[in-house]
């Protein structure tokens, strides 16, 4: 291939030098280039090898369904593999590389594999899991696993970068009445009928210009069009691909901010991710030219006519000297007569005979005649014909450019992704999409119309389709025929070549050929879907776009079908490729997901706390003083709160105002312990079921007066039980008057635990007389003032198993509490704890959290059996017992410690009957720690069968993640204080 | 992406929801049998077409509403609020 820049044509800015490399080589070209067009400028006719056989491969075509021209751009952390240089513009230093080659693209050292490519056909994945033929040698993983490695470095694409993206993203969202996608003739009379009918329009287009397939013309501006669509309102996104159409009118959007800038604005994203919801999609999305398969169909210099129409009249570049252009279409004349004017000498094979032709006929057409082998390797030399009727060499041409077109398939991905199948037009030899209930109307020759006239009929006709969907008009319109092309297309997929072994391309950037889908219909992969998968075609980057429908015609040869009948393989979105980036957008790093923190979070950090993360709260995880590790600091913590006092904060846990007549007899349904009598001034903890008998959650509920109730959730359900109670009182119960109002926000929450903990609120409450033993027992609840005439509410509960009472204050005033409480504290030399020591307090009591109550476990199973009332009737209390639930061996919760007392354990340890250590054992270690009071390690967990049956006999822990086993003591969960005489002192 | 027109909020995104279930089931007295609950809670019908279910204006309203979709092309026929009063106050204001 000769390809070259010329002086005239184009509409490039000449005077704009842009340099760039490609292969470490420097090059340049002018403003308005692609790469791909520059490259052809620079007679670079190799850019990248190909997947299996690793042949080279130059450009095949001009837009987004490019199958060859595949390379890397960047380096570094910006590096892009895999991008395609027809769709990327060129910038001032931009980078480039092929891909798929060792040591380059001109001289490939994986070339032999051209050689040894039976070895590779289709189904070679497959077969190598079978073994070698003929005595399936290395059948099993171990020859895969050889193979694999070699295969991942043979095959494939470029490489992503693997340092963090150094770029932002952005998602976007935008609404509209009516988007357009695509701006050439209909997409743009669409768009503008629309406007002037006073819709709100979006028109999104691909490229960087306006004007569609038109930017492929000699004499098109597109300045016009865009003063037009402007003047009237359009909302135009160029550098915009509709990738995909969901449900309900909705259009995902890829916007490239900057991927055309040398240097990229920093506060500009990368690219943006948009969600458009709008209330019509108008879709313009065009046709794709389609090539020929016949024997090395592939050689760089092969190209769609097309395609090198739109070099030659966008770029001024001239992709050939001696060109063969091979057609069964009229649509090439006008490109061979340009192309001959522009001064390369033009030979046209057509494989129709007697076709009249309008055209100077400033070159020779030989009717009746197809390309029947391309002579060369990494160029063309010359191009065997043949005749269309009798397949066989019939002559030579000598050319270094071969162009193809097997007719135009209309664009109907974007409708596709509605679940629309499209139907076969005969007479155009192509898929045409089907009529579709939704708001989506296809126009243009995505609709399979072949002149502009009628395209832009058809882009009148589906505006006004969606102003009457829409219902603001009700006016006739009508779509043009299908067609348009005044000699009839006479379909040709496939020259067969005469010889064994031929390389006769359908999928060019999968490596896969005619003979592949050939072994694939042998070997009974005969579904489209089959085929598809077992050949890989398709299947590549550009998702079948160029050779699909050859594919399926090769099928239904085969079959003897006609290619309806063999159907069509589904597209989905995305249309091009989108960036995991992109689909991320600033859901990164720190924004991964949200952040949840206390109003006293930056008091805890002030005073030493480390942080973990709970849910999506930062709680504070436990407060080291000078060098001291976790374990020293929460089992100095732990220590603390059972010698003197501790505060913690509390206020991640769930709070929800419960109020209203019926406020008693709702928690009394929800409840499985009895809430009918509690009085006024008293808190319950209390256990929730699910529908099905399983442990929902568990909390604590304050009733504050007669028809008011606080009640406190775990942390992690704190969402599920709101919407749960919502959906009961909305849904089942319509007819209880109560109400129920999230007040996690408002609140903010410390416990106060240890023996001193009544001193210490004695001296920041008012009045201290409401605290004493007498007028505050345990379990009791009272609304009244901290120091400062702030009003707070005070509940005694203890998780710790001390004396202890949760005080709740609004949010506004967390700080002033944890200054008040911990000046006190101090006085008392008490101490701040974290979740890690609030965690050993309650393992040493045996309260189940969120690790016990695993949505598995009944109340039963965690010994709470006591707290289900069976006076009353209550949410899962029908199906608490049911089967399986009411077995003898469940799991049950027990204590463990360790038979040696110096052993650790950790939590998920596996416990097991002595000599039986297997499976899923007997039971499991829910929740360890190290027991300051009882000086070794403890843990809580389940064992079938519960303490009864094994507290004699020694079990055994296993641990294979840590590769650790411990014999295991089964005891009580209430390792401390089973009375409970601390919390009532 | 599922468009769902809250009788509150407006037409709104999925995402803001949460899915409920078949909006259909009478549930059980509480007092009912094993029986009975296992048929409500266990039991459903996979329809194909419109089925009346429930979903939770979750990042919204906080309303559970009773849908009327397509489990084949998700078109929604009505929305309304499954609180038989909220409905009637609904249906008075439009």
């Amino acid at each position: 291939m000769k390809s070259k820049r010329l002086n005239n044509l184009g509409k490039i800015n000449r005077d704009k030098t842009l340099n760039f490399t490609w292969d470490n080589k420097r090059l340049s070209g002018f403003e308005g280039d692609s790469l791909a067009s520059a490259l052809l400028a620079n007679n670079i006719g190799i850019v990248g090898r190909s997947f299996k056989y690793h042949r080279p491969r130059g450009i095949f075509s001009s837009g987004v369904e490019e199958s060859g021209a595949l390379v890397t751009i960047g380096s570094k952390d910006r590096r892009d593999p895999n991008v395609r240089a027809t769709t990327q513009e060129l910038y001032d230093g931009l980078k480039a590389s092929g891909q798929n080659a060792f040591p380059n693209v001109n001289f490939d050292l994986g070339g032999i594999n051209n050689y040894i490519g039976r070895f590779f056909a289709a189904g070679f994945y497959y077969k190598t899991f079978m073994g070698i033929p003929p005595f399936e040698w290395g059948k099993g993983t171990a020859i895969w696993m050889l193979f694999e490695k070699l295969i991942r470095k043979a095959a494939g694409m470029g490489s992503a970068s693997r340092l963090p993206d150094p770029d932002s993203y952005e998602h976007a969202h935008d609404f509209c009445d009516v988007i357009v996608v695509g701006s050439g003739p209909s997409g743009v009379a669409a768009a503008i009928e629309a406007a002037e009918k006073k819709l709100d329009v979006i028109l999104v287009e691909q490229d960087s210009e306006l004007g569609g397939n038109q930017l492929s013309e000699n004499d098109f501006s597109t300045s016009n069009i865009f003063n037009q669509l402007k003047s009237l309102g359009v909302k135009i996104m160029t550098r915009t691909t509709a990738f995909g159409l969901y449900d309900n009118c909705v259009v995902g959007l890829l916007e490239r901010v900057t991927d055309h800038l040398s240097i990229p604005d920093s506060t500009l994203p990368r690219q943006r991710f948009w969600t458009i919801r709008a209330k019509h999609i108008i879709v313009g999305s065009g046709a794709l030219e389609r090539h020929i398969a016949f024997n090395n169909n592939d050689i760089p210099g092969v190209m769609t006519v097309n395609a090198s129409k739109h070099y030659l009249n966008r770029y001024g570049v001239l992709t050939g000297e001696d060109i063969v252009i091979a057609t069964n279409n009229d649509s090439v004349y006008e490109t061979a007569s340009e192309l001959s004017e522009a001064g390369a000498n033009v030979t046209v094979l057509d494989s129709r005979t007697n076709i009249e032709v309008n055209s100077n006929k400033n070159f020779e057409i030989r009717e009746g005649f197809v390309p029947y082998n391309i002579n060369g390797r990494k160029k063309i030399d010359s191009l065997d014909i043949s005749k269309s009727e009798d397949i066989n060499k019939v002559d030579t041409i000598n050319c270094d450019q071969v162009l193809l077109s097997g007719g135009w398939s209309p664009a109907v991905h974007l409708l596709s992704h509605r679940g629309v199948k499209p139907k076969w037009d005969t007479d155009n030899a192509c898929f045409i999409p089907n009529d579709t209930k939704e708001n989506i109307t296809m126009i243009g020759s995505s609709r399979g119309l072949w002149n502009k006239d009628d395209c832009i009929a058809s882009g009148v006709a589906g505006a006004t389709d969606a102003l009457n969907r829409l219902g603001i008009s009700k006016t006739n319109y009508f779509f043009p025929k299908p067609g348009g092309w005044k000699n009839p297309i006479k379909p040709l997929y496939e020259i067969k070549y005469k010889k064994s072994r031929s390389k006769s391309f359908v999928d060019y950037q999968h490596d896969v050929t005619a003979d592949d889908v050939r072994l694939a219909h042998r070997e009974g992969f005969i579904s489209v879907e089959h085929l598809k998968r077992y050949t890989t075609l398709g299947m590549a980057n550009d998702q079948g776009k160029m050779g699909n429908i050859i594919g399926l015609s090769l099928m239904a040869d085969l079959l003897n079908k006609e290619i309806p009948e063999v159907g069509t393989t589904v597209f989905r979105p995305p249309y091009t490729p989108v960036p995991v980036g992109a689909l991320s957008g600033r859901n990164v790093g720190k924004h991964f997901r949200p952040l949840r923190v206390t109003p006293m979070h930056q008091w805890n950090i002030d005073h030493g706390a480390k942080m973990i993360e709970v849910g999506l709260y930062q709680r504070p995880w436990y407060y080291p003083k000078q060098n001291e590790t976790l374990s020293d600091s929460y089992i100095r913590e732990a220590t603390v709160v059972r010698k003197t006092v501790g505060i913690c904060d509390v206020t991640s846990l769930g709070k929800i105002a419960v109020q209203g007549p019926d406020a008693t007899e709702f928690l009394n349904r929800i409840y499985s312990n009895a809430f009918a009598k509690l009085q006024v001034g008293k808190a319950r903890y209390g256990i929730m079921l699910r529908d099905d008998g399983i442990v929902m959650d568990d909390g604590t509920s304050w009733r504050l007066s007669e028809n008011e109730y606080f009640m406190t959730t775990s942390t992690a359900a704190a969402a599920k039980v709101m919407a749960w109670l919502e959906e009961l009182l909305q849904t089942r119960w319509t007819n209880l008057k109560v109400n129920v109002t999230s007040v996690s926000e408002q609140w903010a929450g410390a416990a106060v635990a240890g023996p001193k903990s009544r001193e210490v609120l004695n001296e920041c409450v008012e009045d201290p007389s409401l605290i004493t033993n007498e007028n505050f027992p345990f379990m009791g609840v009272i609304s009244t003032f901290l120091k400062g005439k702030i009003p707070c509410r005070i509940a005694r509960i203890s998780f710790s198993g001390e004396l202890a009472f949760e005080v709740y204050i609004k949010s506004d005033f967390a700080n002033t509490m944890m200054d008040l409480l911990w000046e006190n504290a101090q006085k008392f030399n008490g101490c701040l704890y974290g979740l890690e020591a609030l965690g050993a307090l309650r393992v040493e009591k045996g309260h189940v959290t969120g690790a016990e109550l695993d949505g598995r476990v009944t109340i039963d199973d965690a010994g709470l059996g006591k707290m289900a009332s069976i006076k009353k009737s209550y949410i899962g209390s029908a199906m608490r017992k049911r089967g399986v639930l009411s077995a003898d061996n469940r799991e049950t919760l027990v204590g463990f410690f360790p038979t040696d007392l110096k052993e650790t354990f950790n939590a998920g340890t596996i416990v097991c009957e002595k000599n039986n250590v297997k499976g899923q054992g007997i039971g499991r270690i829910t929740s360890v720690t190290h027991s300051p009071e009882l000086g070794h390690w403890i843990g809580i967990g389940f064992v079938e069968g519960g303490l009864d049956k094994w507290k004699n006999t020694t079990l055994v822990g296993a641990d294979p993640v840590r590769n650790k086993q411990m014999d295991l003591k089964v005891v009580s969960p209430h390792m401390i204080d089973p009375k409970g005489e601390r919390m009532y002192a | 992406m599922i468009r769902i027109n809250c009788p509150y909020c407006g037409e709104r995104d999925h995402s803001e929801f949460s899915y409920g279930g078949d909006a259909t089931i009478n549930y059980p007295s509480l007092e009912s049998s094993e029986k009975e609950w296992t048929e409500a809670i266990f039991f459903r019908k996979n329809i194909r077409g419109f089925q009346l279910e429930t979903w939770h204006h979750s990042n919204g309203c906080r309303m559970w509403l009773e849908v009327e979709r397509s489990t084949v092309t998700h078109e929604i026929k009505s929305v309304r609020p499954c609180h038989p009063d909220l409905q009637k106050v609904v249906e008075n204001n439009k």
